[in-house]
């Protein structure tokens, strides 16, 4: 791939216990550009995404062999600080997780926990979060308002916001659109579009319309293994792998 | 058409109504007679000088309650302060930190705990306690201090459990997603956790709450059974339930300071309906939310 990788996954594997749920994927993400992961139900998409920010650290017996460099530099490397990857590597998950607090108390809150205590900062930090969420004119008046009160699309965007409030470098992004209903999905879809021009995205998402509308490249999943990989005009139009085809023509999946 | 499964069915409907309905009279029984003979009281006592007046000396004519009020919060209040961030810790450890086995093994003890009649309780608090409270800090030695720290092993379980299972029923996103922001584990269970198991825990200190107020025998066997205002912590004193239990059966029946105690129950039984007022709507607070 011509384009600079950020993120470069090499021969990783993913197991559950016994259960291999990645198979030797290798996969270069590029820089400020949409990655969209696609691929039917339990073919490790969402897996891979979050091998991305070591999420799967979380789960009981889970193992990963190979590598991710992110800038180079393996995130399974044992000296590696999983606090600050996952500053650096943001998430947006598939239902919208807003904190039971404030609007203003949920952007806040990671900047906070990473030591920033200057109300004037703060202010700004949230202001400018949320305006990146394009949040900021629906909620500016009510920021001291429970989050919860919120709509499940104003929720989900709270939570992007929330997300880009820590600055990451990377944004990973699991289906966030799946659980809303159209009109508050085009909005995410715009915003994602926007955001492209500051981070790197990688989004997995059920949906192949939206693959083709918002992202620069697609990688295709199929039980564990990366079937396909490149451009999303090339993949859409000319898929070279007969599977791929009968998947994004809607044959199974 | 009156058939046999029909007959049975409308039986067994009027046998539940039944059943309800003299749970209903009974409780509301209890609370009219204890009501009436404690209201009774202000026929010969000041209501004023009841609640107010440290004086407790029946014989005399004194009637004044408010050591006992006093002490019975006291003692409660130490024990949670003493038990609620202890059994806090106990629940964040056990949902979060331990490994099962030990949680299982943790969740057995807890059921033990409440399985031990109080008067064992106040058994280890006479004979090991009080003796220890004595050497430590000089004095009598029984007081609200030792009641206090017997009461807060006996809510311990209810706080443990009730944080426990508020804790582990927060939603697993919200936890990813304050892990996902780069949150330590702690700072995760601090600032998102417990803020949002807040409401339940707050139901479970309540809880625990009016069952110190309520217990009886554990805390007459090391309160010291003396009716004057908390002199000290460990000074001996009494409150609503010791002295309740030590002259209630030597009062005769009608006379006012038979009514009194009777009056002092009905302060325990109306604490416990504001009790469970108060966890409803702490706990409805938090879903409505």
């Amino acid at each position: 791939m011509a384009e600079q990788a950020r993120i470069s996954a090499q021969n990783l594997d993913l197991y559950y216990g016994a259960f291999r749920a990645l198979r030797s994927i290798s996969l270069d993400i590029a820089e400020h550009r949409v990655t969209a992961l696609i691929g039917p139900s339990g073919c490790g998409k969402s897996s891979f995404l979050r091998t991305l920010n070591r999420m799967n650290d979380l789960v009981q017996g889970a193992r990963v062999q190979g590598k991710i460099l992110l800038d180079g530099k393996d995130i399974y490397a044992p000296d590696v600080d999983v606090v600050l990857l996952r500053k650096r590597i943001g998430m947006v998950f598939q239902r919208p997780n807003p904190f039971p607090m404030s609007i203003y108390d949920n952007v806040a809150y990671g900047p906070r926990i990473h030591g920033e205590s200057n109300k004037r900062v703060l202010d700004e930090l949230v202001e400018s979060s949320l305006k990146g969420a394009a949040l900021w004119d629906e909620v500016k008046d009510r920021l001291s308002k429970s989050a919860l009160g919120l709509s499940g699309g104003q929720q989900q965007r709270l939570c992007i916001a929330r997300s880009l409030a820590v600055k990451p470098e990377v944004l990973l992004m699991d289906e966030p659109a799946s659980a809303l209903d159209p009109i508050s999905t085009s909005k995410i879809e715009d915003l994602i579009r926007d955001l492209r021009e500051t981070y790197t995205i990688v989004i997995v998402t059920h949906n192949m319309q939206q693959a083709a509308r918002i992202s620069d490249f697609t990688a295709f999943f199929l039980s564990g293994e990366l079937v396909e990989y490149g451009s999303t005009g090339a993949m859409f139009t000319n898929p070279k792998d007969q599977r791929t085809e009968d998947y994004i023509t809607g044959r199974f999946g | 058409m009156l058939n046999r499964a029909y007959v049975s069915d409308k039986a067994a409907r009027y046998l539940l109504w039944a059943s309800a309905a003299a749970v209903t009279l009974t409780i509301v029984a209890i609370l009219i007679f204890v009501g009436k003979e404690g209201l009774l009281t202000f026929a010969d006592v000041n209501p004023f000088a009841f609640f107010f007046s440290p004086e407790w000396d029946p014989p005399q004519g004194h009637f004044g309650a408010l050591p006992f009020f006093v002490g019975s919060i006291t003692a409660t209040l130490i024990a949670l302060l003493l038990g609620g961030p202890l059994g806090l810790a106990c629940a964040i450890f056990m949902a979060k930190v331990s490994p099962g086995w030990m949680r299982s093994v943790m969740r057995q003890a807890s059921n033990l705990f409440v399985g031990i009649p109080s008067v064992v309780y106040g058994y280890i608090g006479m004979t090991v306690l009080v003796p220890w409270s004595r050497e430590t800090f000089g004095g009598q030695g029984v007081g609200v201090l030792v009641a206090g720290m017997i009461l807060a092993v006996m809510i311990l379980p209810t706080i443990t459990t009730v944080a426990e299972d508020a804790i582990r029923d927060v939603p697993g996103p919200l936890e990813e997603g304050a892990l996902g922001l780069g949150a330590t584990r702690w700072q995760t269970i601090w600032g998102v956790l417990l803020p949002a198991a807040r409401p339940r825990i707050l139901a479970g200190v309540i809880l625990a709450f009016a069952r110190a107020f309520g217990e009886t025998t554990a805390v007459q066997m090391v309160i010291g059974n003396a009716p004057r205002l908390v002199p000290g912590l460990t000074s001996g004193t009494s409150t609503l339930t010791s002295q309740i239990i030590m002259e209630m059966g030597q009062t005769p029946p009608g006379s006012p300071w038979n009514r009194a105690l009777f009056m002092m129950a009905f302060g325990l039984v109306v604490n416990s309906m504001l009790m469970i007022l108060l966890v409803r709507w702490v706990s409805n607070r938090g879903v409505a939310k």
